[in-house]
């Protein structure tokens, strides 16, 4: 079934370079969460953690999470389409303007060059480069999308389209500056405003970089690991148009209780909780399709992975709603419980599904077994308990925290100040800490075992079927 | 019907994108910054007040420090008056950041004297042994670029004089960083305000007491070494040795502070622990 003339080339590169990418985040993480606990381990100007964090947040995303997405986007395009890649030569492009962007923005941050603006940091100059690269990206996606043989559009490039949209509003509205120098710029937006755009920005970079692809990967890849189909197309529709509509009126809810107009806050608490049904519509469009099918659970890896992923997703979909409500808002915001939320969506939910996606094609375009399944085992427990041990111990940090700051004697002063409270934090940095070094092993380990798939020489040709069983 | 048809399901599935888009987004521009919520007193930033601000963004700070105060009870009483939308107008970009590692800095203004920031800045450990807060003494070592700071002005278009732009002439980043962290929050007369008077007589309601002179104890270590010294052998502040101070008096400095003089108020410790400092104070004659 294999078209001979699909690109494959270009995925693998970018599969390379975003492991390149993914270890950087998770290693600059490593460094972050150990300064933290030691301040001794800053060393300025430019080591320090004011510095060293955005670019573990934007090593992530736009190095790990986005060349994945380009990895599984140009993967997928051609074989949901029946139809090569549109323009081999534009994907060469992007993929050397994707390093270049990355390495660029690496550099810039350290140099203290920033907008400050969360997950948005870098400088104008760099902006203009990730505009060029999201536009060599969607062009190429969606005309080979329009030059499609199969005719149905299946629902994982609904969602692909959607983020290719997305991305390219926040991002270019919420970039809007005005330069003082090559590397400095004003915002276009002042105060509140500011705040309240880049919140849209922010919450939306969620919802289009960090929900829709992923979910895209999971619709393509988890009936591809199991070998069933998904088990509502319907449902993915419906879940599908009620989610883009929706997540767009939410950002403030990280604004609670703040400047922000009101009524604004108030919608974004709304349609947070609203989001809830979307969100659960795939993932119980993910359960049922294994309906029948759970005891791959037990013997493919991959449904493991992504199996484990839409279970975070879900999770993740019930606690940011939660979070999203007024009071307990004013209660764990500005807290450790916020990282903990992000932590089990980039580690539990987008990391653990970019998994599965790689095992799975790098087998596929190898024509490979999987050198060690073991060990893809052995990853998945490190990846799962590396997640766990960050999160669960920073959700009790965080309400610890939110309780003495919030405590009161009965004179009506305040029972603990700052310092107190914070120094209560250090233990669970610890286990933060160490929580990380075990993800990390975990990655060394996926690279290692994707490595020595590709590498090794007598090539066993590929022994099952549908890749995954073992 | 759209399953097959990309062109028209990328125009639906931007206006979808775009609805809330435009009543989240784009509507509150009618609303924020405009005479609605304008406030008189509020002033742009001066030239080296903009440049610290510009060096706080290059460091990052917003990464460990928030600047909003919420409307929340315990919340003003740590920080001081709730933030309004009229003092941010001149905040391009806003810097309210999303965690709080150290303390918010929204009304940070005129809350310690300048030898305080200084030396904080230089080595948070040496006041605060337990913070995170990363050293930053090289802060001292550049000095400020006026051209490169009147340009700024200019972009912004923020008012400035030739008079501020010469005085920059041999300031460092470091006077820079600390003539911006003390407009913080400043431009509203809340500290004013906010000066709770004490109701009730003063007397000392353990006097002599030796557990209330240990607490209190504790409580000046957290809270007043930094400035006066581990030993009250005074730093930033005086010595608190000797100082013959009666016992109601010494609570009324405590408790309201000397604002011109670079003391904080102590009021949100509330009257046990004040008291408690007191005997501690009074003990160690
Ligand atoms: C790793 C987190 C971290 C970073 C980065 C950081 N701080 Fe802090 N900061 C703290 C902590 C924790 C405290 C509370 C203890 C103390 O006073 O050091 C604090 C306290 C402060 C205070 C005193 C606030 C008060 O009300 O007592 C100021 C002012 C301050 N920081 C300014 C800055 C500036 C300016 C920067 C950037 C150059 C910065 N901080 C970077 C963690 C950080
Ligand atoms: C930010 C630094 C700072 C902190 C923290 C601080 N002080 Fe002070 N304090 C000062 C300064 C500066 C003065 C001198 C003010 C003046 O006389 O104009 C002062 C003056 C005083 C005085 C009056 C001394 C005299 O001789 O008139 C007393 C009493 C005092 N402080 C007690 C305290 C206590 C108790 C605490 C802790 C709750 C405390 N201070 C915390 C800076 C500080
Ligand atoms: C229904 C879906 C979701 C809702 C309603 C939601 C809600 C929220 C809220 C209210 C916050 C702010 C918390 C605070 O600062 O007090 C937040 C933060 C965050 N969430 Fe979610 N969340 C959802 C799903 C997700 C998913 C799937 C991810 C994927 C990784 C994610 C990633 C993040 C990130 C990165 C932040 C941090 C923003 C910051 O730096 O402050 N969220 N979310």
């Amino acid at each position: 079934m294999e078209n001979p003339s699909y690109n494959t080339d270009i995925v693998r590169s970018f599969v390379t370079w975003s492991l390149v990418w993914g270890l950087v985040a998770v290693l600059v993480g490593v460094i972050v969460s150990f300064q933290m606990i030691n301040p001794d381990l800053n060393f300025g100007p430019y080591l320090t953690f004011g510095r060293l964090r955005p670019i573990h947040t934007n090593a992530g995303i736009y190095g790990w999470g986005v060349g994945t997405i380009f990895a599984t986007f140009l993967y997928m395009v051609q074989r949901l389409c029946k139809q090569p890649l549109w323009s081999d030569k534009l994907a060469k492009f992007q993929l050397w303007f994707f390093n270049a962007t990355i390495i660029a923005s690496a550099v810039t941050l350290l140099l203290g060059y920033t907008t400050s603006k969360e997950y948005h940091e870098m400088e104008w100059p760099i902006d203009i480069m990730v505009v060029i690269l999201w536009v060599v990206f969607a062009v190429n996606i969606i005309m080979t999308i329009i030059n499609r043989k199969e005719e149905q559009m299946y629902i994982s490039l609904w969602y692909m389209m959607a983020a290719l949209i997305g991305v390219a509003i926040l991002y270019l509205v919420n970039a809007a500056a005005v330069p003082a120098s090559l590397f400095k710029s004003y915002s276009a937006y002042a105060g509140t405003n500011d705040a309240n755009v880049h919140w849209w920005f922010g919450h939306n970079a969620v919802a289009m970089a960090l929900t829709a692809p992923p979910l895209a990967m999971f619709y393509y890849f988890l009936p591809k690991s199991t070998g069933v189909p998904i088990y509502s197309h319907r449902l993915s529709i419906i879940a599908f148009w009620s989610l883009i509509f929706m997540y767009l009126w939410t950002g403030a809810h990280h604004l609670l209780w703040t400047p922000v107009p009101d009524w604004v806050q108030t919608l974004a608490m709304a349609f947070s909780i609203m989001l809830i049904a979307p969100s659960w519509g795939s993932v119980i469009n993910g359960y049922l399709s294994m309906n029948g099918q759970w005891h791959q659970m037990k013997e493919n890896y991959l449904v493991k992975f992504l199996i484990l992923g839409i279970t975070f997703y879900g999770l993740q979909t019930l606690q940011g709603p939660m979070q999203s409500i007024r009071s307990f808002s004013a209660f764990i915001h500005y807290t450790d419980w916020v990282p903990a939320h992000i932590h089990m969506g980039t580690m539990g939910w987008v990391s653990m599904i970019s998994y599965a996606c790689i095992y799975y094609l790098v087998t596929r375009i190898s024509g490979r077994d999987l050198y060690s399944v073991p060990l893809a085992n052995l990853h998945f427990w490190l990846a799962l308990v590396g997640q766990l041990l960050w999160t669960v111990p920073l959700w009790v940090a965080g309400v610890l925290q939110a309780g003495m700051w919030n405590a009161m004697n009965e004179d009506g002063s305040l029972t603990y100040t700052f310092m107190e409270t914070m120094v209560e934090m250090y233990p669970f940095w610890w286990a933060r800490g160490i929580a990380g070094v075990i993800f990390m092993i975990g990655v060394l380990i996926f690279i290692y075992n994707i490595y020595m798939t590709v590498r090794k020489k007598e090539s066993a040709p590929s022994t099952a079927t549908a890749e995954g069983r073992a | 019907m759209l399953e097959k048809k990309p062109v028209l399901f990328m125009l639906l599935a931007t206006a979808a994108i775009l609805v809330g888009t435009i009543i989240t987004m784009a509507m509150p521009f009618l609303w924020v910054n405009t005479d609605a919520d304008r406030i008189e007193t509020v002033t742009p930033y001066t030239p080296i007040q903009q440049e610290g601000r510009d060096i706080y963004i290059r460091e990052g700070c917003n990464n460990c420090h928030t600047q909003t105060v919420r409307p929340l009870v315990a919340e003003v009483l740590r920080y001081g008056d709730y933030s309004k939308s009229g003092e941010f107008v001149y905040d391009r970009p806003f810097l309210w950041g999303s965690r709080r590692t150290g303390p918010d800095l929204a009304r940070l203004g005129g809350k310690y004297p300048d030898a305080w920031h200084y030396k904080h800045m230089e080595s948070p450990r040496s006041m605060v042994p337990q913070t995170n807060m990363p050293d930053y003494p090289w802060l001292n070592d550049t000095a400020l670029d006026p051209e490169s700071i009147r340009n700024k002005m200019e972009t912004l278009g923020f008012p400035y004089t030739e008079e501020q732009i010469k005085e920059l002439n041999g300031k460092t980043e470091m006077d820079a960083m600390v003539a911006y962290l003390q407009k913080l929050g400043s431009d509203i007369p809340w500290r004013k305000v906010a000066e709770t008077t004490i109701v009730g007589d003063l007397t000392n309601p353990f006097p002599g007491d030796a557990s209330a002179i240990a607490a209190g104890k504790d409580v000046y270590s957290s809270n007043c070494a930094a400035c006066h010294g581990d030993n009250l052998e005074g730093m930033i502040g005086p010595a608190l040795t000797d100082m013959g101070m009666e016992d109601a008096d010494l609570y009324q400095v405590i408790h309201s502070g000397i604002p011109d003089g670079g003391m904080p108020g102590f009021s949100n410790l509330g009257s046990t622990k004040l008291w408690q400092l007191v005997n501690f104070i009074n003990a160690e004659k």
